[in-house]
């Protein structure tokens, strides 16, 4: 399955959750915020949601800056 | 020692113990954000928001931040104001609280924020509960319009961000702290403690340091530097500075000379 992550596209198994994803990317799921198609993700919602094909997601985290 | 009479500081009702605020970039090693933290007394600090790098083997910035400093994203990244709203909803999304320091930046040479776009996104994200720092010139209208919008406090710079140069925009902060009803942090361009203590003797609420602590040689003592320097630069303009004059006036009484040669 298609889908775009942070502007590039990667294919990934149907019905890969943004929580597998997450883990697969050895990220914690707790410091990282996601938005599926330009609509915020909760953190409690990252195990039940599933990526559609050509689905846009951002995946992003706090980093130094001033 | 006479007590100061309680200088509160706050935003929004939090109180603030310290008035000088802290960045985290451009650290060498992030793993000295806690004793940054800890010598400059410091309870703020912010931090930026960028799509994960899963190949930059890079630890999280957030492993050094002490749990008890309050976090205010930026949105630095920014060029537009639906951006900046954009990255604030997202920023608390991550669950560290509502303050957010909106930067709309879209001249890449001087870094210069756009007040225009930073008002706007300010009207949107007050109204969404946010409690909203905007980053933007030393410009009275601006700062006017930023009261209007909802604004916490207003956050004009020093001088160009990164460039240690100091407190160049002086007289224009020095309207904004008369004119504007909302605490006034100097942010970006203070490059040495002096900088910072200057515009505390001003009269501004608070500065915010980034880049001239993390690029010291030893940001640890630097922090320590800026600490000092905010607390004694609002300690001297607390104590009201005595009025300054072209012509001697001499401090030693002038009656009482021991006669000259003669006398």
């Amino acid at each position: 399955m298609h889908v775009i992550i942070n502007g590039k596209p990667e294919d990934i198994s149907l019905g890969t959750t943004i929580q597998k994803l997450i883990e697969a990317k050895k990220l914690d799921p707790s410091r990282v915020v996601a938005e599926l198609n330009r609509k915020i993700v909760p953190g409690d919602q990252f195990q039940e949601t599933k990526l559609q094909e050509d689905d846009r997601l951002e995946l992003l985290q706090f980093v130094g800056g001033g | 020692m006479r007590e100061i009479p309680e200088d509160l500081f706050e935003i929004r009702g939090k109180r603030l113990g310290s008035r000088l605020f802290l960045g985290t970039g451009k650290y060498g090693d992030d793993a000295l954000i806690p004793d940054v933290c800890a010598a400059s007394g410091a309870e703020v600090i912010t931090v930026a928001l960028r799509r994960v790098d899963p190949d930059a083997h890079t630890g999280n910035v957030m492993d050094h931040i002490p749990r008890t400093m309050r976090l205010l994203p930026n949105t630095s990244g920014a060029r537009t104001a639906n951006e900046a709203v954009r990255i604030a909803r997202l920023a608390r999304a991550m669950g560290c609280g509502d303050w957010i320091k909106i930067e709309v930046i879209a001249d890449n040479n001087y870094l210069l924020p756009d007040g225009y776009a930073t008002v706007r996104a300010t009207e949107t994200l007050a109204a969404e509960g946010f409690v909203v720092l905007p980053y933007v010139n030393a410009d009275l209208y601006v700062a006017r319009d930023l009261v209007s919008a909802g604004a916490a406090a207003v956050m004009p710079l020093g001088a160009p961000i990164g460039t240690n140069r100091g407190l160049q925009t002086r007289e224009m902060i020095r309207i904004l702290i008369e004119e504007i009803d909302l605490p006034i942090i100097v942010d970006a361009g203070l490059g040495l403690p002096s900088h910072a203590c200057e515009a505390m003797e001003m009269g501004a609420d608070a500065v915010l340091v980034n880049t001239a602590i993390a690029t010291a040689n030893d940001p640890v003592t630097m922090a320590r530097a800026f600490g000092e320097a905010v607390r004694a630069g609002r300690l001297g303009f607390l104590a009201g500075p005595g009025a300054q004059r072209m012509r001697a006036d001499a401090s030693s009484p002038l009656t009482g000379f021991l006669g000259g040669d003669g006398a």
